[in-house]
């Protein structure tokens, strides 16, 4: 909402109050400004009158002119094709800062030239305000306008403007006449009346009203007739364009004028063809509609049409309709005050155009003030267009105008606040605000009049005491509350400690991924999750696994050519069974490239993701409890170095190598249920007895077929040893050919109670491997 | 004789200490360790053919034997030590290494600066005994905006366009609604104390706003909870977060959940308050949005609100990670270039 001044003090008179004051204190009231300051900045011009103007000896089109500025002549070259000898003009004199830059004394092409004649554009008003004159040519003042005063003010753009940027909860503040209020309760000050007093004509309105939706709480319809449609006055154009509206004509201005002053925004139909039916009803879906600005538009049941006995003739509240617009030949016009409904009017402006009128109409609106801007419209059109007002009116009705009275006491509002205002001071602020107050000694009988919607119970006027007081004249306390230790998840805290500790980096990537990539890294059949109205491809699915996101982190350094990762992210992953929403944590790693170990660049493999599955596992506490199988694997992971991580007898997660499909590159991934794991329990962490006797090592080494896997051997070994072997560790690997390899196994026996021979261990150790060969087809490596 | 047997050994020590400091090697050590003390050594000798001299000479004469022995076994094995003193220091001279070549480590890793601010916020909010919680990031319209006092058609949500996945379910806009989780979820509709971090969504994407974004809110329910309350808990807030000095301003605002509404601003902890760019020359930052849990809020989540009062804040983690350690733009929190994540590999214990 942009304010103008000068419109302001019709109301209030803050004449005496600097702007930035202003802007400031109605800041601390609640009500945040993005811009105070001059309509028009440019400083330090003149009015001056042109006593010469001869063309430029060296150019086709300048002329050098001598300007009278009061105090002295000026030598100005001038490029406009309309400046002349006798006219008046707007002089920025040397120094003068205009939007464009700053006018310096020179010499354009051998003439000096000591100054700059403007036209109105280059005093910065907008061009959407502007005449096409204003933009070619400079600006010709009226002959009685005095050299060596200022032009701003002769052209009566003198004004200042704040550009409030208010709370969606002040519709009533959508108004100079609610600012007026609002500034009249910081500073004490009284508002001034609106004045509604005008000539009418007696005669019958003869019009059918029909109100067939339930959107429309109030309708007034009034005839203005014998209009002329000219131009506005001066002071009504440069109003609206200090508040950021374009002037048309006097009549179109006056409704505009209307909103701007009180917030209610107002139709005029051309009378003559618009007829005598109204009806206000609620769009047929498919319907159409050819609004003002010449668009057909299809419409839906959720929007309210204005419509004569046939067709939709208005989108009520957002746009009229162009076939009873109001044109230079309207002679009668039926005027149009209404209430709709602010829900609808929000969905359909949505849909077609935000506008000045829709945004009062959505934020609400009080049916007082739709009485007195109906009446306020009439005066203008009557002092302004010469119009003739009907004394009749149709009118209907269904809007609640109360008062409302509140209840409230001093200890209500001092036990909310935590402050100690005095009941004399509270009812002091009541009055500023312009709210009556019955006064029954403990309890306080507010009434607050209705073009404060926003207010409707206690806190709400605690809210305004608070405001108007000063809210940050309240000094902080802490709350009197029983101690007591706070709780938070430390399960993911561990997550993030382990994993950082390994060298890996968290990222954070975006839920919504692309479509395209939503189904890989998984052989889950699901329901997608889309955004009904996405922003963009690249986030319209809520991604079921979070692999899909790594890879696009992958991507993204890949580019830039950082291929040696090690991430990881903790984060959400969505799903939808049977209708119904499920969502829980996941976790991705994602390592890469090579990792540098002093001078050694290793490339990374399987066994450096599966050991940090291992340590993560082990240190949330779940030693021993999974395994890895090779069973129906995603095919986006390399079949022969992937594997899916069983926990349980369930499978949690996902590790290996990513298919050479999908990149060539080296990359790995893991991804892990991990709210499945925070729900499981785990042994607690307890000491275990330290054996005090020695142990007996003994190496073997096998050859066995390259299928038979590592971990059923040392599986076989363990059975076979039984219970003094209390440790197994695979110490050396050779690939032989194609089809053999060995391995050799460190044993440690071992026993808790005591110290073991070889008398003891050797047979054990002989059975172990007589064992090994039989089961595996294996032979013993020569030593 | 005692003088006689005397100055013997002061000769024989003085031979050798001479023949010693001639010594190089371990091996002259050797060498003169037998002619003193070998078979034949000079040291052996004192003691041999004693035979007819009596007791008391004998005795005597022993007593200087071993004297000189003893020392001359001290000299001999200080030499030792000290030639094998150089020859390991001569050997160590040679097992010198460049000290400034590349260390074998295994990197720390590092953690999000936005969940470092969120551990930072959780630590000092629990030790203040709050309950850290999370609530679903796909909301029902019911607990984003509905029980937080926002009706369908209700002109907030315009400032919170959101991503609906159906009629009813969208991504969460606020992380208000874990407000409403967390209050239904008290089946005694007593006390309540906690904070809720975590993902938020909105249609918005530019350098200070991205579609996800991070917010945490707290509420505190209680009886006898003021405004006064809200600002000394944002106080202690703000000045752990960002410092001691740190002060905190009361604007009045707007919000359907709360009345009286507030926004909060900071003094700028880059200038003091002063004015710079941070702060746009103001001296303050706007940092949150907080007030007193509107009274329907509370009735629509079964608190009764002619006992109960309360206050709620919220704010967002990325704008605190983005001031907290000068990040430009908020897409660098999303992009997870492995540059920008490598920076936060450090400990802030200080």
């Amino acid at each position: 909402m942009k304010l103008s001044r000068k419109f302001l003090n019709d109301y209030i008179d803050t004449s005496d109050i600097e702007i930035n004051k202003l802007a400031n204190d109605m800041t601390s009231v609640g009500n945040e400004f993005d811009f105070c300051g001059k309509l028009v900045s440019a400083t330090n011009l003149v009015i001056g009158e042109v006593i010469s103007c001869m063309d430029h000896p060296d150019s086709d089109h300048l002329h050098v002119c001598k300007v009278n500025v009061g105090e002295k002549v000026l030598d100005i070259v001038c490029g406009a094709p309309n400046v002349r000898e006798g006219i008046k003009v707007i002089v920025a004199l040397p120094g003068a800062i205009l939007p464009g830059g700053t006018i310096k004394e020179g010499v354009i092409r051998g003439v000096p030239s000591n100054g700059m004649l403007c036209s109105i554009a280059e005093l910065g008003l907008d061009h959407k305000f502007l005449k096409p004159e204003d933009i070619e040519g400079i600006c010709e003042l009226g002959l009685d306008a005095k050299v060596g005063e200022d032009p701003i003010k002769y052209l009566n753009l003198d004004d200042e403007v704040i550009d409030f940027e208010l709370t969606s909860n002040r519709g009533d503040l959508l108004s100079v006449l609610g600012m007026a209020y609002e500034i009249g309760a910081i500073y004490n000050r009284k508002v001034n009346e609106v004045c509604l007093d005008y000539p009418k004509v007696s005669g019958k309105m003869n019009f059918n009203l029909s109100i067939d939706t339930k959107k429309c709480s109030l309708f007034l319809a009034k005839k203005a007739i014998d209009v002329t449609i000219k131009e506005s006055p001066d002071f009504i154009q440069k109003r609206l364009i200090a508040s950021g509206i374009r002037p048309i004509n006097n009549v179109v201005d006056i409704s505009n004028y209307v909103m701007l002053e009180l917030g209610q925004p107002l139709h005029y139909y051309d009378a003559d063809s618009l007829g005598d039916t109204l009806i206000v009803r609620d769009a047929k879906d498919g319907e159409e509609l050819v609004t003002l600005d010449n668009v057909t538009r299809t419409l839906s049941n959720e929007d309210i049409v204005i419509s004569n006995k046939n067709n939709a003739i208005g989108l009520a509240g957002v746009m009229g309709g162009l076939s009873t617009e109001v044109t230079e030949n309207t002679k009668n016009i039926l005027i149009e005050a209404a209430i709709f409904d602010s829900v609808s009017i929000r969905l359909t402006s949505k849909k077609i155009l935000r506008s000045e009128a829709s945004n009062r109409f959505e934020k609400g609106l009080d049916p007082k003030r739709t009485y007195m801007a109906m009446e306020r419209s009439c005066y203008l059109l009557s002092k302004y267009a010469d119009a003739k007002i009907i004394d009749d009116i149709v009118i209907f009705d269904e809007s609640v105008k109360n008062d409302k009275a509140i209840k409230i006491n001093t200890s209500d509002i001092n036990g909310l606040l935590g402050l100690n205002i005095s009941k004399d001071e509270i009812i002091d602020i009541f009055n500023r605000l312009d709210f009556s107050v019955l006064d029954n000694g403990d309890d306080l009988t507010v009434t607050v009049p209705s073009r404060r919607i926003d207010i409707s119970i206690k806190e709400d006027l605690i809210e305004e005491v608070a405001r108007i007081y000063g809210i940050d004249k309240i000094v902080g306390t802490l709350p009197v509350l029983p101690t007591k230790m706070g709780s938070y998840n430390k399960f993911l805290r561990s997550v993030r400690e382990i994993l950082s500790s390994l060298g890996l980096n968290e990222t954070l990537s975006y839920t919504l991924i692309p479509n395209n990539i939503a189904h890989l890294y998984t052989i889950d059949e699901f329901d997608e999750i889309n955004l009904l109205d996405p922003m963009s491809d690249d986030h319209r699915t809520l991604r079921y696994s979070l692999l899909p996101s790594m890879m696009l982190t992958y991507d993204y350094n890949a580019k830039r050519n950082n291929k040696d990762l090690a991430l990881f992210e903790v984060g959400k992953k969505f799903k939808k069974v049977d209708g119904n929403y499920y969502e829980k944590n996941s976790l991705a790693i994602l390592m890469s490239g090579n990792v540098d170990y002093g001078l050694n660049h290793e490339k990374v493999t399987f066994y450096d993701i599966k050991g940090v599955m291992e340590e993560l596992l082990d240190g949330l506490g779940f030693k021993n409890r999974y395994s890895l199988n090779t069973d129906n694997l995603p095919k986006e992971f390399h079949p022969g170095s992937s594997a899916n991580i069983n926990l349980n007898g369930k499978n949690i997660g996902v590790i290996g190598k990513v298919h050479p499909n999908i990149t060539k590159d080296n990359v790995y991934l893991m991804e892990i249920d991990i709210e499945e794991l925070e729900n499981l329990g785990v042994k607690k962490l307890e000491y275990q007895e330290i054996s005090k006797y020695p142990a007996i090592t003994k190496d073997v080494a096998f050859i066995f077929d390259r299928s038979i896997k590592n971990e059923k051997i040392v599986t076989a070994i363990k059975k076979s040893a039984g219970k003094y072997l209390t440790n197994i560790e695979l110490f050396d690997l050779y690939e032989i050919d194609e089809s053999n390899r060995s391995l050799a196994y460190k044993l440690d026996f071992r026993s808790q109670d005591t110290t073991l021979t070889d008398e003891i261990v050797m047979p054990i150790f002989e059975k172990i491997i007589a064992d090994i060969k039989v089961k595996f087809n294996a032979t013993l490596r020569d030593k | 004789m005692e003088n006689e047997y005397q100055e013997r050994n002061l000769k024989i020590e003085q031979e050798l200490v001479n023949d010693l400091s001639l010594a190089k090697t371990l091996n002259d050590v050797v060498v003169t360790k037998a002619k003193y003390l070998g078979k034949n050594g000079v040291i052996t000798e004192l003691t041999k053919n004693m035979r007819d001299l009596s007791s008391d000479e004998r005795a005597l004469i022993g007593k200087y034997a071993t004297e000189i022995r003893n020392k001359a076994n001290d000299l001999i094995s200080d030499k030792e030590n000290k030639i094998n003193a150089e020859i390991l220091n001569e050997k160590l001279k040679k097992e010198t290494i460049d000290i400034t070549l590349p260390s074998k480590k295994r990197k720390t890793g590092s953690i999000h600066p936005f969940n470092r601010i969120v551990m930072e916020i959780e630590d000092l909010f629990v030790s203040m005994g709050y309950d850290v919680l999370d609530g679903p990031e796909l909301e029902t319209d019911e607990y984003c905006f509905q029980r937080l006092n926002i009706p369908l058609g209700h002109p907030v949500r315009d400032t919170q366009d959101s991503f609906y996945v159906d009629k009813d379910c969208l991504l969460r806009t606020q992380t208000s609604s874990v407000q409403a989780r967390t209050m239904e979820k008290n089946v005694e509709k007593g006390p309540i104390r906690m904070i809720c971090p975590g993902k938020t969504y909105r249609r918005d994407d530019d350098a200070t706003h991205s579609h996800q974004f991070g917010q945490f809110e707290g509420l505190v329910i209680d009886e006898h909870i003021t405004l006064a309350d809200l600002k000394g808990t944002l106080e202690v807030m703000a000045r752990k977060l960002l410092g001691e000095k740190t002060d905190v301003r009361f604007r009045p605002s707007y919000f359907p959940f709360t009345e009286p509404s507030v926004e909060v601003d900071v003094s700028c902890f880059k200038c003091g308050g002063k004015g710079c760019p941070l702060c746009k020359n103001t001296g303050w930052i706007e940092l949150l949005g907080a007030g007193m849990v509107h009274p329907n809020v509370l009735k629509s989540n079964g608190y009764d609100p002619s006992k109960y009062t309360g206050f709620a804040f919220g704010t967002g983690i990325d704008r605190l990670a983005m001031m907290k350690y000068n990040i430009p733009d908020i897409r660098y929190m999303y992009t997870n270039d492995i540059r920008f994540l490598k920076q936060f590999d450090r400990k802030e214990c200080k």
